[in-house]
């Protein structure tokens, strides 16, 4: 690829990553890694823990330097032009790192006057932020007496004080209560709506099944990069079965048994929710054989169907296909 | 019904701060049978973390009572001890130790005889999936597998009873996964009682009966079916282009029970959906709001949660 064409399309995508290695020693963290996110998409960056996923971001941040490829964002080198890309992008990561001796509204003034916000400008903004972050009537309040939902949100607030284009979260919503975690994914889309480029980490296939694309990887490779409606259609290596029993733990036994003895030809075999998925080569052709299974070892069932698969089983599937890879 | 492995009766644990006296826990009974998951659920600040520490006895109660498999959590602690397991939020093991270092020091701090070691320690991490691993220091294994190193430290000195705080906190689906199917295994064949708090509704769904708490009160105590049963009428999903306008459209129509909103989805309660469903759709068109289709799905925990948690704030007047 010429110079030109690198330069315009990193100019078209708020973040653009070719080629990206990353080594530590013999330990490979990125392969050969390559995405584009669109202005104002709401992209979702999964893995397990130990994938890549961070690593990726820090190099994103230019706070690491990659071995070899390149990463820009806002047509900025990452690399080479770190301090211009802090100013335009928002960080928030896992531990919110906040001040917890400092009430909210002064944890944002600080994060304004750190990205060299005039007094001017903060007054107009620290009310958009604590509006916008539901902290109205807490800005007086010390952050250490703040629950984990407001400290998020303030987190949140204190990432985006200085009008970020582009919003990196990794892991936002780690054990936060459901109800917070909604309310956080709201100003996430109120961002999105308002042009700002969102990339975020997160271990909730649900709130992965929220963004509007998701790229996945795995050991360091980038094994899938599609639409959540997308992905459920081609990275699904069989077909699910969903299984209703009142003793899901004694069928799992049977079924896990029948799976590592290779009586039945089951890729997977998980507890989800109350019920139980298991992943087969052909639903229609494997439900009778389950059904037999199960009876004969005196464990009631109550349904067993051949359902889409949920962002969860095309996220096993897919860490176990590279491990099979590999 | 067998005495119960756990139990607590108007138990309560106030707090003395500047600003008074901050009650964390207030009043709250509950029982878990033996062989039970019990999971203890709600927002963040309700109490979870510490109704399960009043139930250990590391935190001294201010009234009421509480037992484990019949022994005083305060008087009796120490032979509650020897028979219960426990996770820690955020616990972490010590790094600089190997995996099975860290099971003997485990081992140790529980008393365990060395020839009941020699046999435990191996059972244990195969069980967990850690054989392979006896020499990797605990620092350098992935966060699935701390935690799995963890389950089977406290599992060292074969408690009947498990207490576990978030034990999957920041962990990948696939290693959750894993983690369930041994608590599962646990629970189906040593029919070991398990109490764990946890910010993750679909876990919630897999226990036998879940606790909601709510600033200190034990609001809801029942099975998953029976509290997603809870929720008035039938769940429609989708996807309006204008969020905003579409939940205030849908908040003033008939028939309309509760709406919820997720990143850009409305989940819209309704108490007939196959007449409600045009309904919607009318109106969505009427006012030029591009929408996909309409689709009814199952009521999951995540949302019984919340309906439960914004009822009680209604009365409350709270913070959500």
């Amino acid at each position: 690829m010429t110079i030109e064409t690198r330069i315009s399309q990193s100019q078209a995508f708020p973040i653009l990553v070719q080629h990206l290695s990353k080594r530590f020693g013999s330990f490979i963290a990125v392969e050969d890694v390559s995405f584009s996110i669109q202005p104002g998409e709401v992209f979702g960056w999964l893995g397990p823990n130990g994938a890549g996923k961070t690593t990726t971001i820090r190099i994103l941040l230019g706070l690491m330097k990659p071995t070899s490829g390149e990463a820009y964002v806002l047509g900025l080198n990452s690399a080479t032009q770190s301090k211009t890309v802090h100013a335009q992008v928002g960080y928030m990561s896992q531990q919110f790192t906040l001040y917890n001796d400092l009430t909210a509204r002064q944890n944002i003034r600080f994060y304004g006057g750190v990205h060299g916000m005039s007094s001017r400008e903060l007054r107009q903004r620290i009310p958009e932020i604590l509006s916008m972050a539901g902290l109205e009537g807490r800005e007086n309040v010390l952050t250490s007496s703040l629950s984990g939902g407001w400290k998020q949100r303030l987190a949140l607030g204190c990432a985006i004080v200085h009008r970020p284009r582009v919003l990196f979260l990794d892991e936002p919503t780690a054990g936060v209560d459901p109800i917070s975690r909604r309310q956080f994914w709201e100003l996430i889309y109120q961002m999105a709506k308002e042009g700002v480029t969102v990339l975020v980490t997160t271990h909730y296939m649900d709130e992965a099944e929220l963004c509007q694309r998701v790229g996945f990887i795995n050991a360091g490779h980038l094994v899938a990069l599609d639409s959540v409606a997308q992905l459920k259609r081609t990275q699904m290596r069989g077909q699910v079965l969903e299984i209703n029993t009142p003793d899901p733990e004694k069928a799992m036994l049977a079924l896990s048994a029948a799976r590592q003895e290779k009586s039945l030809p089951l890729d997977e075999a998980a507890l989800y929710g109350a019920q139980i998925h298991v992943v087969v080569p052909d639903a229609q052709q494997y439900i009778e054989p389950i059904q037999r299974l199960l009876t004969s070892r005196k464990i009631q069932v109550s349904s067993i169907e051949w359902i889409q698969p949920t962002l969860e089983d095309v996220f096993i599937s897919a860490v176990k296909s590279g491990q099979t890879k590999q | 019904m067998n005495e119960p492995a756990i139990i607590t009766q108007d138990l309560l644990k106030e707090f003395k701060t500047p600003k008074g006296i901050l009650t964390a826990v207030d009043h709250l009974s509950l029982q878990v049978a033996p062989g039970e998951t019990f999971g203890l659920i709600g927002p963040d600040g309700a109490g979870k973390s510490t109704t399960t520490r009043l139930i250990l006895g590391l935190l001294t109660r201010t009234g009421g009572e509480s037992r484990v498999l019949g022994f005083d959590s305060m008087r009796d602690m120490y032979q509650l001890r020897a028979r219960v397991g426990y996770i820690a939020q955020q616990f972490s093991l010590p790094p600089n130790l190997t995996v099975m270092e860290n099971m003997q020091f485990s081992a140790g701090v529980q008393s365990v005889r060395p020839e009941e070691q020699k046999k435990r320690i191996p059972e244990l991490l195969e069980f967990a999936g850690l054989g392979g691993f006896t020499k990797r220091l605990a620092g350098k294994l992935s966060g699935g597998m701390k935690k799995k190193l963890a389950l089977a430290c406290c599992l060292i000195h074969e408690p009947q009873v498990v207490l576990l705080d978030e034990p999957t906190l920041g962990v990948d689906p696939v290693s959750r996964r894993e983690f369930w199917n041994l608590l599962g295994n646990l629970r189906a064949e040593k029919g070991l009682t398990i109490f764990v708090c946890t910010p993750y509704m679909d876990e919630a769904e897999r226990c036998t009966r879940v606790g909601l708490i709510y600033e200190g009160r034990l609001i809801v105590n029942d099975t998953p079916a029976k509290i997603k049963a809870m929720l008035p009428g039938h769940m429609l999903e989708f996807t309006p282009a204008a969020l905003e306008r579409a939940r205030a459209l849908c908040s003033s129509l008939e028939g309309i029970l509760e709406v919820q909103s997720y990143g850009d989805k409305l989940h819209v309660f309704v108490d007939n959906p196959t007449l409600r469903n045009q309904q919607i759709i009318n109106a969505l068109d009427e006012q030029g709001i591009a929408h996909d289709v309409l689709r009814e799905l199952e009521v999951r925990m995540e949302e019984a949660f919340i309906s439960l948690i914004r009822r009680q704030t209604a009365t409350n007047g709270g913070d959500h």
